[in-house]
This record gives C-alpha cells, sequence and structure tokens, in this order.
C-alpha cells in the first residue's frame, strides 16, 4: 500500500544546525520545516532529539541526497531502510531526493552526479524508483538536479525524462528553480520551456536557492539568497502550477534566521500574487 | 556507451583525475563542467576531515592537516551511504604520516570516539530500584552502547581538553604505564576519561563477558579477594552513575 504524495501549499525553510535554537525557544513563521534525511539517519543522540522536538511544532519534509536512484547497480537496502525507519518516526509531509546517482560498484561520490536522458536511463531510474516506493510505503518526490555536463546520445530532454518518470512511477516532483536556471544557462535551454515541459499536477514542493558564477558555467551552491532572474522564475513557476509548498534552501553563509525569512516574505508574495493569475492550461 | 559504463567510468576518473584539465572518456558536451564534479568531490570530503577532526586540524595547523587530508582521499575513496562515516579511517592515516607522534594518533582516535558515541542508540539511565534484591550471581551487565575504549600511551586527552577549551595546548608525553581511554554518551553530550591499566582492563573484561560474577572473578584473580571483590562494587557504582553499564539482566528474568 503506497501513500500518495499529499498537496500541500505553504512555505517553510531547510532546518539547519545554525537556528536549532530559534526553532526549538521561539515560534518560527513557517508553515513547514525540511531536513536532510541523512543528518538525522542516526542511532540516537542529540539529532534525532532535536527532530523531535521540531516535529511537534511543524510538519516536515525529508530531503535526502544519498538515495542515488540513478545507480545502475541499483539501490543500497541498508540505506533504504534506515531512511523508512526515519520516515516511520517522523511521519514527514514529503519524502524526497534527487533525479541523479552517487553511486557505483560500492563507490560512493556523495555529489549529485547527472543521467544521460536516455531510454535506458528512464527505465532504470523508474525500476529504482518503484523499489524505493515500495519499501517506504508512499510515493516520493524527486528534484531536478542543476548538472554541469550533458552526454552525448541523450534522446529526451530533461523535463520529458521528469514527466515521463513520473508518470510511469506516480512519484511527484520537486522543482528546484534555481536547478532550472542553473542548468539553463550552462546547456542552453530555455527554462521556460522546462517549466511548462513538466506536469504541473505532478509537482508537489518547489526549491529556491542562490548560486554563484564559476568559470564559464553557473553552480549551484546555496550561499547566496536568490536573485532576481530566478525569483523571476519562480514567478513563472507559481503561475503555471498555482499554490504549492516552496521554500529556501541556504547550506553555506548561512545568515541569521530573520534575513532567510524577508526572503521567504518575497516567496510569500510572489507566489500568491503568480498562484492568482494563474495560467489555464 | 551504456549507463553502466559510463558511472564506471565516471566513478573511476573522479578518484583518479590528475588536475582540472583531465576529462573522463565519456563522449559528452559542455566538458568544462566535469571540473566542478571534480573539484566539488575533493572539496566535500576535505571539509568533510576537517569538520569530524577540528581539534587536529588545530594542533598540526591547516596547511599539514590539508596534505593529510589529500593523502587520505587518494588511498581511500568513500564507500558508505553517509558522508558521517568517512573519517572512520583518517586515525590510521594520520598514524601511517606521523608514525612518531602517537600522540596525534590517540588524539584523532578520541574525535572519532566522541563523534561517534554522540549519535549513539539511547539509552535509559539505571535507577537504583533496578538493583535492589538482585541475586548478584546470576547478573549479566549491559553496558552503553555510545562506549568506545582504546589503549592509551599517551596524554592525547590533555590534548584534546586543551584544545577543545582554546587552553595553551601541553606537549603531548608518553604514559609511564599505557592505560585506557573510555568515550561514551551520557545525555546528550560526549564523555572522554582517561582509566589506568587495572580499569581499563576490568572494562575490557566486562565488554567481553557481561557476567557479574566472571567479572568478579577476574578482579579477584588479578587483585586478590578482598581488594577484587571491593573494586568490583566501586567500579559497578561509578559505571552505573555515570551512564556506562545502563542495564542488568537477570537470568531467566529479562532486563531491568
Amino acid at each position: 500500500m503506497r501513500t500518495p504524495p499529499p498537496s500541500f501549499s505553504g512555505y517553510g525553510l531547510g532546518l539547519r544546525k545554525e537556528h536549532y535554537r530559534d526553532f526549538l525557544d521561539t515560534d518560527v513563521p513557517v508553515d513547514f520545516v525540511e531536513v536532510i534525511s541523512e543528518n538525522f539517519m542516526v542511532d540516537g543522540g542529540q539529532p534525532r532529539d532535536i527532530l523531535r522536538r521540531v516535529r511537534e511544532k511543524h510538519p516536515v519534509a525529508l530531503h535526502g541526497v544519498s538515495l542515488s536512484i540513478g545507480s545502475s547497480d541499483g539501490l543500497d537496502m541498508a540505506y533504504l531502510r534506515r531512511l523508512k525507519s526515519l520516515a516511520d518516526d517522523v511521519q514527514p509531509l514529503f519524502v524526497s531526493d534527487h533525479l541523479s546517482w552517487s553511486r557505483i560498484a560500492g563507490f560512493n561520490s556523495h555529489d549529485l552526479l547527472p543521467l544521460p536522458y536516455t531510454e535506458e536511463a528512464l527505465a532504470l531510474v523508474c525500476r529504482n524508483i518503484e523499489t524505493a516506493q515500495d519499501v517506504l510505503g508512499r510515493a516520493m518526490l524527486f528534484e531536478n538536479p542543476s548538472s554541469y555536463v550533458a552526454f552525448d546520445g541523450a534522446t529526451m530532454n530533461e523535463w520529458d525524462f521528469l514527466a515521463e518518470m513520473s508518470r510511469r512511477t506516480g512519484c511527484g516532483l520537486l522543482l528546484d528553480v534555481n536547478n532550472v536556471y542553473v542548468s539553463a544557462n550552462n546547456h542552453g535551454f530555455d527554462a521556460h520551456a522546462f517549466l511548462r515541459g513538466i506536469p504541473a499536477d505532478r509537482v508537489r514542493q518547489v526549491h529556491l536557492a542562490g548560486h554563484t558564477q564559476g568559470p564559464g558555467l553557473l553552480i549551484d551552491t546555496h550561499d547566496h539568497p536568490v536573485c532576481d532572474d530566478v525569483w523571476a522564475l519562480y514567478a513563472t513557476a507559481m503561475a503555471v502550477l498555482g499554490p504549492v509548498a516552496t521554500m529556501i534552501e541556504r547550506d553555506d553563509d548561512i545568515p541569521p534566521l530573520p534575513e532567510l525569512l524577508a526572503e521567504l516574505d518575497t516567496a510569500r508574495s510572489i507566489g500568491t500574487r503568480s498562484a492568482d493569475h494563474r495560467e489555464v492550461a | 556507451m551504456n549507463l553502466a559504463e559510463l558511472q564506471h567510468r565516471f566513478g573511476d576518473w573522479l578518484t583518479d583525475a590528475t588536475g582540472e584539465d583531465d576529462k573522463p572518456s565519456i563522449p559528452s558536451q559542455a566538458n568544462a563542467g566535469f571540473a566542478v564534479y571534480c573539484n566539488n568531490y575533493r572539496a566535500q570530503l576535505i571539509g568533510c576531515l576537517e569538520a569530524s577532526y577540528p581539534q587536529v586540524a588545530r594542533w598540526i595547523g591547516a596547511d599539514a592537516f590539508r596534505e593529510a587530508a589529500i593523502h587520505h582521499i587518494g588511498i581511500h575513496p568513500p564507500r558508505s551511504w553517509t558522508l558521517d562515516q568517512y573519517g572512520v579511517d583518517f586515525p590510521d592515516t594520520v598514524f601511517a604520516l606521523y608514525p612518531r607522534n602517537p600522540d596525534l594518533y590517540e588524539l584523532a582516535w578520541i574525535e572519532w570516539a566522541l563523534a561517534e558515541a554522540f549519535v549513539s542508540a539511547d539509552t535509559t539511565p539505571l535507577t537504583t530500584e533496578a538493583l535492589a534484591n538482585v541475586d548478584w550471581d546470576a547478573v549479566t551487565l549491559t553496558l552503553t552502547p555510545s562506549l568506545r575504549v582504546h589503549e592509551a600511551t599517551t596524554t592525547a586527552d590533555d590534548l584534546w581538553f586543551a584544545l577543545d577549551t582554546e587552553a595553551e595546548v601541553p606537549e603531548g608525553e608518553m604514559l609511564d604505564q599505557p592505560g585506557g581511554f573510555v568515550i561514551w554518551r551520557k545525555g546528550f553530550r560526549s564523555q572522554l576519561k582517561r582509566v589506568d591499566a587495572a580499569d581499563y582492563a576490568a572494562l575490557l573484561a566486562l565488554r567481553s563477558d557481561g557476567r557479574f560474577a566472571a567479572w568478579c572473578d577476574v578482579l579477584v584473580e588479578r587483585l586478590g579477594e578482598h581488594h577484587g571483590i571491593a573494586r568490583a562494587g566501586t567500579l559497578l557504582a561509578e559505571w552505573i552513575g555515570a551512564g556506562i553499564v545502563v542495564d542488568v539482566e537477570i537470568e531467566n528474568q529479562g532486563s531491568s
């Protein structure tokens, strides 16, 4: 029996160590928080206690980075069982990870490496998603990654891959607007075509983040505020999607919480305004 | 090229890449992007080791630590799903690079064990009521799952405490007689203690055979009947209070 991803609209933040005290001691005005699953897939101690206490105050989304859904040698079942244990404990809003791969033949790069968008990769990813969802007993969300390399031999674009993946497996999508912007810049595709190419009814969550200009490429660093171009793309996304859970990710150079809450207010304002002018397909 | 071959080549290249101009033999566009993945891979692992071993880094200095980290990354590609496990072999790398500095190896072991204890399984403190009317001949003692022990040959614990409190760091010294480092978690805080050879041996004995009667026999054999039994009582009270002994299981009755 598999629980489908719920529809939930609201505005949240990634829970990071720098803000634990704020979330435990004050009423932070967010509708949900998102945590990195692996940080809490431990046997016990303070991390799990903090998560339990935050969960008492806010819905929590589990966002993973190590599932490696695109690994050609299958999923790490020990990892998956630990993730299930955490999900059973937390009863999260969503369980998500990335359309990417990290692990091959026992080696784990701990990076979100890109997949070739081919029929072979699609079939493999769908098989792995079915396995993961069966173990977890719930539908997952998968996020479009930022990428810096595109492989020869691709037979479809990223948004068609995501759409077909979602159609075949019933998984939801986590749309990272900054990743769309970064990858569109790096590979020269039209970000608006991406937004209109994904199935809007499958998107359950949106990520916003900052990036950095690297040598000839944009790099998804999560160490800056959301830039104006990404805000504009977010407005388009919300006009296409309608109300959907949105959050801001910040993983480096983390500012005091009020700065992130101010940024979240911007998202709330744009999201509300854009969703009111939703495009009808 | 099928997906498996692509991933094998990509993975092999990540671990072996010699520089920014080195590219894997994978047909692709935007080849400059491979350098981003190469840099991410190495920077993330260096950052992980820095986060796992802040006192070792402080003690030997940032440049020397970076060299040690790069050496480690070259011979230990990550294999676990969690980055938290990446530094597990780093004390061995430290020992290989600094064989004449056993205090540095033991400092690294202490840092790793403290981190492991921090996220170990939770336990409930043993109450005095649980010990009332116990038939000690039928008791097996359970140690906290957070317990980590290692032979101590140096004053690495003094180094750790000084570095942790940003106090003046003393010179590391060899101990006159080896003892043991004991690390465990009480509440949410990891604890570090150096014990003498007798207590270290007693803890090892209890860890290998949790039966209280058998453990008393070991202490009696070592210290004589009177002192051995007295020492067992003292240590047991101390370890229960510290949260090192967390349960007593009575034969045919289960745990407390």
